[in-house]
């Protein structure tokens, strides 16, 4: 007779399996995360999970908190949309983020702007450099074509479906998935307007760390990026962890990097007047 | 256009305008005076969840200007309409829309009352049952935004000239709304804005 014929053989059953181990998958408690930045208390720590090829992630962060991605193998691709916690029809506006900054690119010290003039999250440490805000995230149909679906529940998940379903456990809609950013996989703009791309593979444990200067719900999908060339469906597990932290003072040198910055951090402080 | 005219009309400076462009309609917007930038989005008639998408028409022409022969995509990856002609060497979509709240970070605080293409666009999306989270990444068409080798950018003097046109050749039932830009602060629209003209034609 099978071992899972009666309620009381599928309770041993699933109960055997609840100590599993495997490298994709959360730390929980987050205190008890495997690897801690240096200088960061486990008491601190808010959030430790990997993401497998094709996973996805949402989380929200207060104000203060510390975000860090770290692509472990070199081949991730982290696509992320960003949006105001209390008021999510506040989100990440790329065209703002490129055209507040005067630039094309991300790096340390750059702003992730909303739509309503506030930061909602500021990049203090870039260890990649190579990102993108031009491409956005793959769709159903742009993985059809490359890997023959792109479905939820097939082999080949695209970005923007899985950003769907983290911000949809947010009670967003697909009205809310925005441009996104996607990190790790970079794209240039060529003089005459081409893209670019600069997708690896990289050297194992490249991070970028961000600040929340917003309560903040992040969501991310990590697939291929979108003129990844590659034909097998490539991408690498991705850790994010979060950790607590303080709201960025008066004297940051990001928040006065630039008189544009400034003032999106005077907006963000007008904000939080109340 | 020797095609039946379904539309033409004049959009004053500093208005929206939002119409229906059926598939295999053709709407032609003509920058009347130069240099004005026509801020577009665009939604599919049937479910406008489905939308112009900036970062899938740049990814499915591995190009960031939108030049003739260019085809815009939605969000879902189908085509919504075709750049089926323009005079004008290349036209922007990464520079997005103004908004008087993006105004205070790039010009100061004293610009928030300025009227921009946030307030347009929500204006005319709001009646038509859209809303703010119906505003994503922007075309501006007749509106130059050069990238620079090191990434550095920004909207600098226009390249188009009274009378040049783009042609839109609409692949799919689609609801097309335009701010005629009002910013002042900058020179996508010569520092002066003017009106615009949109002209729809049936099928040829």
């Amino acid at each position: 007779m099978s071992t899972t014929a009666n309620p009381q053989g599928a309770q041993l059953h699933a109960r055997a399996m609840g100590d599993t181990r495997i490298e994709t998958m959360p730390t929980l408690p987050a205190s008890a995360a495997a690897t801690r930045p240096p200088g960061v208390a486990a008491d601190h720590m808010l959030w430790e999970t990997t993401l497998p090829a094709g996973g996805y992630a949402g989380k929200e962060l207060r104000r203060g908190a510390r975000l860090q991605l770290q692509d472990l193998y070199g081949d991730a691709c982290v696509s992320m949309l960003v949006f105001n916690a209390e008021r999510p029809v506040e989100r990440f506006n790329v065209a703002d983020t490129i055209k507040v900054q005067w630039n094309a690119y991300l790096g340390a010290g750059k702003l992730l702007l909303s739509d309503m003039g506030r930061v909602l999250m500021s990049l203090i440490d870039d260890g990649a450099g190579t990102h993108d805000m031009f491409c956005g995230a793959s769709t159903a149909h742009s993985n059809a074509q490359a890997y023959g679906d792109g479905d939820n529940w097939g082999a080949h998940p695209n970005a923007r479906d899985r950003l769907a379903l983290a911000a949809g456990k947010f009670g967003l809609g697909r009205k809310d998935i925005h441009p996104c950013i996607n990190w790790f996989k970079g794209v240039r703009i060529a003089g005459d307007g081409a893209t670019e791309l600069q997708g690896g593979p990289f050297a194992p444990g490249r991070s970028v760390t961000l600040r929340a200067e917003m309560n903040v719900i992040v969501v991310l999908a990590n697939c291929p990026h979108r003129l990844d060339a590659r034909v097998a469906y490539t991408v690498t597990p991705v850790r994010a962890s979060a950790w607590r932290g303080t709201p960025t003072p008066a004297d940051d040198p990001i928040r006065n990097a630039t008189p544009e910055g400034l003032r999106a951090f005077l907006n963000v402080d007008d904000y939080f007047c109340r | 256009m020797s095609r039946t005219i379904i539309l033409d009309e004049i959009v004053p400076p500093r208005a929206p305008w939002s119409h229906l462009v059926r598939k295999g309609e053709t709407l032609r917007i003509i920058d009347l005076e130069g240099n004005q930038s026509a801020d577009f989005l665009m939604y599919a008639a049937a479910d406008d969840t489905e939308r112009y998408s900036a970062q899938d028409t740049i990814a499915a022409q591995r190009n960031v200007y939108l030049r003739a022969g260019s085809m815009l995509y939605s969000n879902e990856g189908n085509p919504m309409a075709l750049v089926a002609a323009t005079d004008v060497a290349y036209h922007d979509t990464i520079g997005g829309a103004c908004s008087r709240e993006s105004n205070t970070l790039r010009y100061g605080f004293h610009t928030l009352s300025h009227h921009a293409c946030v307030e347009n666009f929500l204006d005319a999306n709001l009646r038509d049952g859209r809303g703010k989270r119906d505003m994503v990444s922007n075309i501006n068409w007749f509106m130059n935004v050069p990238v620079e080798a090191d990434g550095t950018l920004g909207i600098v003097d226009g390249i188009s000239a009274p009378g040049l046109h783009v042609d839109l050749l609409a692949q799919m039932d689609l609801v097309a709304v335009v701010s005629n830009c009002p910013q002042i602060n900058n020179p996508c629209n010569g520092f002066n804005p003017t009106a615009l003209r949109m002209v729809i034609a049936g099928p040829s």
